[in-house]
């Protein structure tokens, strides 16, 4: 007899029930989450971006739902050895300082162990030179033992340019060098890095490596070998290292101008612009001039009001609808009274999980981040970039690039006529706020009260995106629960510049995260 | 300095906002989908016969064609057979074959030219140059040609070594071909290995070096390993990542609806109902035909709509849930029979028929926008094996016309009835069908086109088509 489905309240998804009780949400899910968990191993030689990597990969699996947390031995180093003195450390024929190196490697690959087999982690990034085929024998062994599968991410550069360019960004700075000047540091690190390079033995697809699951990332993307991909999480994973890249650019995020429902305080809809929002339009457009800049895409939904804001920038836009604003279903149009008055069990449930929650016959915001995907794909490959959308679908935006958990994402702050100007930097992201001074109404919902009670704890399912802010790099061997790690990111990885606006709210965004 | 902003109209059938003056739409970039490319491209095979190139080509071009991408192949080999009307022996290929070599430059020439008029005057987007292209000589010609029209080049290589795939290919698609008309199976592998021969001495393979300023992908060992060279745009990027997901390993696809549902029997739309008793009885029928057929590993895939869910609960076995395999969302119209549409929404109803792929119902969606939203499907479908996918009418037909290589004028007639499974198998360069229906009654929902599509037809030409219903 089939089993009788009923409906879950919060996420609209069809069970099996038993006695019209909802049997326990199996962690049901798609090849990535029953199959097993997967190490992704970093390999080259210092300064190759190794980190820059992890981190940023790290960030996109979370976003997209893939429990994901770097494991960076540098750190594990630090915490060993509390006073870094020179590049002698480093040296080859340092005994004491080789044994300190692998015990460090080893405590990182506990915590890796625990990580995937204990606190639900699906992906663990082990960022560390990896350069000898004996470490990499050791970790594939690892793998094998505890039954996961190993992918190695190798960066190969040889351009002088680039790593030195690489040095002055993310080393001269870190706390190894917290005591030097530029110059000493460079010098010292280069000697750092000649210390790894009579040892280095590059993957070898064609004899020795020919078997292992590996992409070589040649030159900063300019070419890349990939050689036994496994499974769908491997070939996700090589589609965004090949579509990323270090050129620097700007990315500027932005509603559109206010709109006539909002004056209304009308969810959803597509209305057109009030008059506020057409003079937002126009300062948009003398402020994208005074950016000054070379070339600049400009996307928007494929609703009125931010096509409307578009036409006034006098330049190509292209129209996505997967930027169009969240699907209110039955509530769109309605204002936030009409839903508690009409639907108040729906509006109760919202306020309950706003991440998972899904309008009935419309979307919820894990939907949503489901839907961007490929505009976030394809903004990874793009250059300058204005993107004008809606204030669901920039919280979901805003999250990737902030590196922001789903708990987080459906709060932040995104005012009317406010450009979020993004600049990579570093390991992270600098977010530039600026109001363009054209009044509008406030759209933003805080969260309600922490009394309101939270709901069982929501299917993870296929395509469930449940994006987690990326952990904090462990550095103790001894490992804090993933809980733990949630609540205490705020997301140190990102810089605050200039703050026109007034958020309370707002979590203090540190100076970036330089490992 | 800002202009005034123009004016914007809703296009009435994509419902897309547009500028327009005095009333008037005008012609605006922003129509288009996002951009794939600023040029065309052109695609280049590289690599022995019986590589696998034609296969490459051809089902990129499906796929390409399926994302509304216009591509085409031109598969060289058929120029040189409209040129040599008699094919005699690999002797034709041999490197010595002054007139044999005359001939088949010339046919790479007239390839050439009519990927020019495809590119530059008919609309393309994308070519498909399929031949051997083995030196370097031959590319430069084509990279030259390239250059002088604008497009921008993407060589694919296939290299392989292994004689069991070389042997499994010749036998697939070799032996079929119109040069072995006339030879028996021995004959026709003999002479197809000695025309191998003729290419392997001068054959330069794209080189790390010589051609570092390429761009290019190699596959290697039918997709063990890949070489991919300074992918330049969107589209490089997304037949990288196609040609990384494709396998030959031989399985199935089963495609079918939800079991009959209650909107169904009431000549409705959309909606998520639940079955009626005979979409049970099917649900349990489809579970004994899976049984039957026993199929290794096979992965059931459902929508996130009852009717789907409900089916594949009846299978006993677990199943993932994709909203993304949703039936369309048919806005305003959802719920309503073709009679409430078309007294609701004549004017919209007239528009659908006029041109049912680009369509899109007020505040919900055309057959365009499913495409695009099943991208990700196809593209995991790609990575599996054997996959049973339960879903419904419209998805269906996208999914179908992924696989069957239909155009956008035919995907929304496509015939995909209630309570039929097609099991879809790959073969050569294309796919079986098989058409199984589970004998269990239900209501037909296919409504062709009708034959007044105006928005001034009466009410009965209207519903000239309607399946009948309760």
């Amino acid at each position: 007899m089939p089993r009788e489905l009923t409906q879950n309240r919060i996420q609209k998804i069809w069970i099996p029930s038993k006695d019209d009780k909802p049997a326990v949400p199996r962690r049901a899910g798609g090849p990535y989450f029953t199959n097993s968990p997967t190490v992704i191993v970093m390999v080259g030689l210092p300064a190759r971006g190794k980190t820059y990597i992890s981190k940023k990969l790290t960030r996109y699996l979370n976003w997209t739902g893939v429990p994901t947390k770097v494991f960076n031995v540098g750190e594990y180093r630090r915490e060993a050895v509390k006073q870094y003195s020179s590049y002698d450390f480093f040296r080859p024929d340092n005994q004491e300082a080789m044994k300190i190196r692998k015990q460090c490697a080893l405590s990182a690959l506990t915590d890796v162990k625990s990580y995937l087999l204990e606190e639900g982690g699906q992906v663990a990034v082990f960022d560390a030179t990896n350069t000898t085929r004996d470490r990499r024998e050791m970790i594939l062994n690892f793998g094998k033992e505890n039954g996961f599968k190993v992918f190695f991410i190798e960066s190969v550069c040889e351009d002088p340019n680039v790593v030195a360019t690489n040095i002055m960004e993310v080393k001269v700075s870190c706390p190894d060098y917290k005591d030097c000047n530029k110059t000493d540091a460079m010098e010292d690190f280069l000697k750092r890095i000649e210390c790894y390079r009579a040892s280095y033995q590059p993957l070898d697809p064609d004899n020795y490596d020919r078997d292992i699951s590996f992409i070589k990332v040649i030159d900063v993307g300019r070419r890349f070998l990939v050689n036994r991909i496994q499974d769908y999480i491997q070939s996700k994973i090589v589609y965004y290292l090949m579509n990323i890249h270090v050129q620097p650019r700007t990315i500027y995020l932005c509603r559109h101008g206010e709109s006539e429902h909002n004056v209304l305080g009308q969810i959803g809809g597509d209305s057109g612009l009030s008059s506020r929002g057409k003079k937002f339009s126009g300062a948009l457009s003398r402020f994208m001039e005074e950016q000054n800049l070379k070339n600049l895409k400009v996307w928007t939904s494929q609703l009125k009001r931010t096509i409307q804001t578009a036409e006034t920038l006098s330049m190509p836009y292209e129209q996505w609808k997967a930027l169009n604003e969240i699907d209110a279903g039955i509530c769109e149009e309605m204002t936030y009274e009409q839903i508690k008055e009409r639907y108040p069990e729906e509006f109760a449930l919202r306020d309950q999980d706003k991440y998972y929650y899904r309008y009935p016959t419309g979307e919820s915001y894990q939907d949503l981040v489901q839907r961007l995907e490929p505009v976030i794909m394809e903004l990874e490959r793009q250059e300058n970039v204005l993107v004008i959308c809606h204030q669901a679908v920039m919280r979901c935006l805003l999250a990737y690039f902030l590196d922001k958990s789903a708990d987080e994402m459906p709060y932040l702050k995104c005012p009317l006529h406010t450009v979020l100007k993004l600049t990579p930097v570093a390991y992270g992201c600098k977010v530039e706020s600026i109001y363009l001074n054209v009044e509008a109404v406030n759209t933003h919902r805080e969260r309600p009260e922490q009394d309101v009670k939270r709901g069982p704890s929501t299917l993870m399912r296929r395509n469930s995106v449940t994006p987690l802010a990326s952990p904090e790099p462990t550095k103790k061997p001894r490992i804090k629960s993933l809980d733990d790690h949630m609540a205490s990111t705020s997301t140190s990885l990102s810089g605050f510049a200039a703050s026109d606006i007034s958020t309370a709210g707002q979590p203090l965004l540190g100076k970036a995260c330089l490992t | 300095m800002a202009a005034s902003p123009r004016e914007l109209t809703q296009n009435p059938l994509k419902k897309i906002w547009m500028p327009c003056k005095n009333g008037h739409p005008e012609r605006h970039i922003s129509q288009r989908r996002v951009c794939m490319t600023n040029c065309p491209t052109l695609i280049v095979t590289v690599g022995l016969p019986a590589r696998g190139k034609t296969y490459i080509s051809k089902k990129l071009t499906r796929y390409l064609n399926w994302i509304g991408v216009p591509t085409k192949e031109f598969n060289v080999g058929q120029y040189r057979r409209r040129c040599v009307k008699i094919y005699k022996s690999f002797e034709f290929f041999s490197p010595d074959n002054e007139e044999g070599l005359k001939i088949r430059k010339q046919c790479a020439s007239t390839a050439l030219n009519d990927v020019q008029q495809y590119l530059s005057s008919e609309g393309g987007q994308v070519a498909v140059f399929d031949a051997t292209n083995t030196t370097r000589e031959r590319r430069n010609v084509i990279i030259k040609f390239a250059d002088q029209n604008g497009y921008k080049v993407f060589f694919v290589e296939s290299i392989c070594e292994d004689p069991d795939v070389i042997n499994a290919n010749i036998v697939q698609v070799k032996l079929g071909s119109p040069d072995y008309a006339d030879c028996n199976t021995d004959e026709a592998v003999e002479d197809f290995m000695k025309r191998i021969k003729c290419y392997e001495n001068s054959y330069e393979t794209l080189d790390e070096v010589l051609d570092k300023d390429l761009s290019y992908i190699k596959v290697m060992d039918v997709g063990q390993r890949y070489l991919v060279n300074r992918v330049m745009d969107h589209i490089q990027s997304r037949i990288v990542y196609y040609l990384m997901n494709i396998h030959i390993t031989p399985r199935s696809i089963y495609l079918c609806r939800h079991g009959e549902s209650d909107l169904n029997i009431k000549g409705k739309i959309g909606g998520d109902s639940g079955l009626s008793e005979r979409g049970k009885k099917f649900a349990r029928h489809l579970g004994d035909f899976i049984h039957e057929q026993n199929i290794k590993d096979l992965k059931v895939w459902t929508s996130q709509m009852k009717r789907t869910i409900q089916t594949a609960e009846a299978l006993g076995v677990p199943y993932e849930q994709w909203k993304a395999l949703n039936e369309i969302d048919a806005g305003v119209c959802e719920e309503m029979s073709y009679e409430e549409i078309q007294e609701h929404y004549p004017l919209e109803f007239a528009l659908r028929d006029q041109d049912k792929y680009r369509y899109r119902y007020p505040k919900g969606e055309s057959y365009e926008d499913l495409v695009q939203r099943l991208e990700p499907v196809i593209m995991e479908l790609e990575r599996q094996e054997n996959v049973l996918v339960i879903c419904h009418q419209a998805v269906m037909r996208c999914l179908l016309a992924y696989f069957l290589d239909k155009s956008a004028e035919e995907l929304p007639y496509l015939k995909c009835p209630l309570h039929t499974v097609l099991k879809l198998t790959p073969v050569a360069y294309g796919c079986k069908v098989e058409s199984i229906s589970l004998k269990v009654e239900a209501v037909n929902t296919h409504r062709e086109r009708p034959e007044n599509v105006t928005v001034n037809r009466s009410r009965e030409e209207a519903l000239q088509t309607v399946p009948s219903h309760l």
